[in-house]
């Protein structure tokens, strides 16, 4: 074992040029946008006391280290495995539907069944379609709702559909589930 | 004497001692499940622990941090998987030592040795707290804004190989934090009139979209994998008779993690790695490393779990955090109205003395769940990758929706989920981001205050702290560019075909001059009569 390949970390080679070139064009943008997005303030005391002061160390920071990366980069020129890999950064969008689907839904379903049927639901499109785990996701829903909302006291207000619950289980539905 | 009694008052609670055992478990319990690990842990509670007591939120949170790096050891022996990052090393002695039959003796020991290093530490930042209590308060505006700076600094040096993105990440960490009001002339910043961008980026909501909403996307686009579990012998208390035998290893190796965790941004790694290299060095079986080496084990799981205990002595003594976990610390001080600083020492010593013995209780608390329960924890590595996916998003939502419950943070913690996937998948740094966004934040405070006492540059570095600071930059740098300088190669573009071209054509030309030089001294002989 050499110490030098340890403590370098490997940076993965495909898509690195697609990453760092866009996060270049990114941040050139935003430069381009200084003046209109930040005030230069004649009366400031000193430099540290300009609001432009700090987003131009950000940027400049962020320019030099896109531009000095991409042109010590082995290989920069698009090739198709680098596409690939940026086509794999998309896959996970269909999860940011489910999560943001669970986040409109809490409101008006309620924060006990949108978790039942979120956990669950996941569960069955990730492909484990046996009783065990479809229960073994409820039961670590109904779990995290107790835990945080009925022991913890976290902020999650009861939903319009609990409003419809007949007197007794209302109030309790809205407190703790 | 005063000061202990009335920092055991603070402890002596049931929610304390409840929020100490709920951590160290939860600790352990996070640590041993592959691709969980404290940060996603701690990002997610954060929110729920604002409700509760500084020193309550703050034990859990210690808790976790200080317990998971005990609980990363039992995938990283057993399955040669680490339950934390900072486990990596663990993997190459402790794993040979399961292959060889000796499982239990691979955990008693990093059990033992995570113990030593743990105590060490803490035992460490008792001794040194009236030094800190002494010095924090020499510590003004542009003490302060040149320790941040050296902090940056060090974060993006300590990235050895990917220097210049960590620089440009930081960059990313500072302008998140820049984004909205300004506050002092509350002027816009790169607000494009959005009224949702005027409160700027929520540092919870950036670090659970980074750190757990990633990993959960990460863990949900992986193939599950099959986990085989080998049988082990032996019993797990010979690793404390055995630590005993390597002392030096393991004091070494522990004050490389106390040293390399008071420096902000260099952490477990670094530590990890000197102390296993300088235990390498001092031992008489240096061969063995990376072949289940036992002093290998100890000097990797020493260090890693003497960094917690260090790492807090930046953030309390100066409010500076030196990486991810204690940045996220940060926010619950300063949601109760807890300044950490100079101030803290002064006015709220018990409760930093509570906070140090908290973390000897845990460590103590840990090892004596882990002697009765690894037989169980092992099974927690089977739970399927995507299943645990699913588990982190659940968790993920709880944690963004419960700040504001705004659709927008959780939007908001989504992009960053995507970022953080992404640069997962690169395997480029995330901290930098993080600490960028929060010493950004006090560079910017602390040199506003500093520069209105300064009226010629050199003022600035005129008191003696500052001083040191501004030297200890300018080796931090000089050294950096040195071995850059003397690293220096030029890199080779070329593409494998051009490159196997080249050295096919070299061979030839190899062989065609020794083939004319064989026939040249045929032709030479043959001359001669």
């Amino acid at each position: 074992m050499r110490d030098d390949d340890d403590i370098h970390a490997k940076t993965r080679g495909s898509g690195q040029i697609v990453f760092v070139a866009g996060g270049l064009a990114m941040t050139l943008l935003l430069l381009s946008q200084i003046t209109g997005q930040t005030i230069w303030d004649d009366q400031a005391k000193n430099f540290a006391a300009q609001p432009r002061f700090w987003p131009l160390v950000a940027l400049l920071a962020m320019v030099l280290g896109f531009a000095l990366h991409l042109w010590r980069m082995r290989h920069r020129a698009f090739r198709p495995e680098d596409w690939g890999e940026a086509r794999r950064w998309i896959e996970p969008a269909e999860y940011v539907v489910w999560f943001m689907g669970y986040v409109f839904l809490v409101p008006l379903i309620g924060f006990l069944p949108m978790s039942l049927v979120f956990a669950t639901g996941l569960t069955w499109r990730l492909g484990y379609r046996n009783r065990r785990m479809l229960w073994t996701a409820a039961l670590f829903a109904f779990a995290t709702v107790v835990f945080f909302k009925a022991l913890l006291g976290v902020k999650i207000p009861g939903s319009a559909l609990y409003e419809m619950l007949p007197e007794p289980f209302r109030s309790s539905f809205i407190l703790y589930f | 004497m005063e000061l202990i009694a009335s920092a055991v008052d603070v402890l002596a609670r049931w929610d304390v001692a409840l929020a100490l055992l709920v951590g160290s478990i939860g600790g352990v319990v996070i640590g041993s499940i592959p691709g969980v690990g404290p940060a996603v842990a701690i990002a997610i509670l954060l929110p729920a622990t604002f409700s509760m007591d500084p020193i309550v939120g703050l034990t859990v949170l210690l808790g976790i941090y200080g317990s998971s790096m005990y609980g990363g050891a039992i995938p990283a022996i057993l399955i040669n998987t680490p339950g934390t990052a900072v486990n990596a090393l663990t993997t190459y002695d402790g794993f040979p030592m399961t292959l060889r039959g000796e499982g239990r003796r691979a955990l008693s020991l990093a059990y033992s040795a995570s113990f030593f290093g743990g105590i060490f530490s803490v035992v460490c930042l008792i001794l040194l707290s009236p030094v800190l209590a002494r010095v924090a308060p020499m510590f003004g505006s542009r003490e302060i804004f040149l320790a941040a700076l050296l902090g940056i600094i060090l974060v993006i040096v300590a990235h050895r190989g990917q220097m210049l993105v960590a620089a440009a990440l930081t960059g990313f960490g500072i302008l998140l934090h820049t984004v909205g009001l300004e506050p002092v002339k509350y002027t816009r910043r790169y607000t494009f009139e959005q009224s949702w961008l005027a409160g700027g980026f929520d540092l919870i909501v950036v670090v659970l979209g980074l750190f757990a909403i990633s990993q959960a996307f990460y863990l949900l686009t992986l193939d599950d994998e099959k986990i085989r579990i080998s049988k082990t012998r032996g019993s797990l208390f010979q690793g404390f008779r055995e630590l005993g035998r390597h002392p030096r290893v393991a004091a070494v190796s522990a004050s490389f993690g106390v040293v390399m965790g008071m420096i902000p941004g260099v952490g477990e790694f670094t530590a990890q790695f000197m102390s296993y290299t300088s235990a390498r060095k001092l031992s008489k079986t240096p061969d063995a490393f990376g072949h289940g080496s036992s002093e290998g084990l100890i000097a990797s799981e020493t260090a890693n779990n003497a960094v917690p205990g260090a790492a807090m002595i930046p953030l309390l003594a100066l409010g500076i955090p030196g990486e991810a976990l204690t940045a996220m610390m940060l926010s619950v001080f300063y949601v109760h109205n807890v300044v950490p600083g100079p101030g803290l020492f002064q006015n709220q010593m018990d409760f930093v003395v509570a906070l140090y013995l908290a973390l000897l209780v845990l460590n103590v608390l840990v090892v004596a769940f882990l002697l009765v329960s690894t037989k169980w924890l092992v099974y927690l590595t089977k739970i399927p990758n995507r299943f645990l996916g699913m588990c982190i998003l659940l968790l993920s939502f709880v944690g963004v929706y419960s700040i504001r419950n705004s659709p927008v943070d959780c939007a908001i913690a989504a992009v960053f989920g995507l970022i953080g996937f992404i640069l997962k998948r690169l395997n480029l740094p995330i901290v930098p981001i993080v600490l960028g966004m929060v010493l950004g934040g006090i560079m910017e405070v602390k040199l506003r205050a500093s520069m209105n006492r300064v009226k010629e540059p050199l003022d600035f570095i005129d008191r003696p702290i500052a001083f040191l600071i501004f030297c200890a930059i300018l080796i931090v740098l000089g050294s950096t560019l040195w071995r850059a300088r003397t690293q220096w190669r030029p890199l080779d573009r070329r593409t494998v075909g051009k490159k196997g071209a080249a050295a096919f054509a070299r061979r030839l030309a190899t062989r065609h001059a020794r083939i004319v030089s064989e026939r040249s001294k045929t032709q030479r002989r043959t001359r001669l009569p």
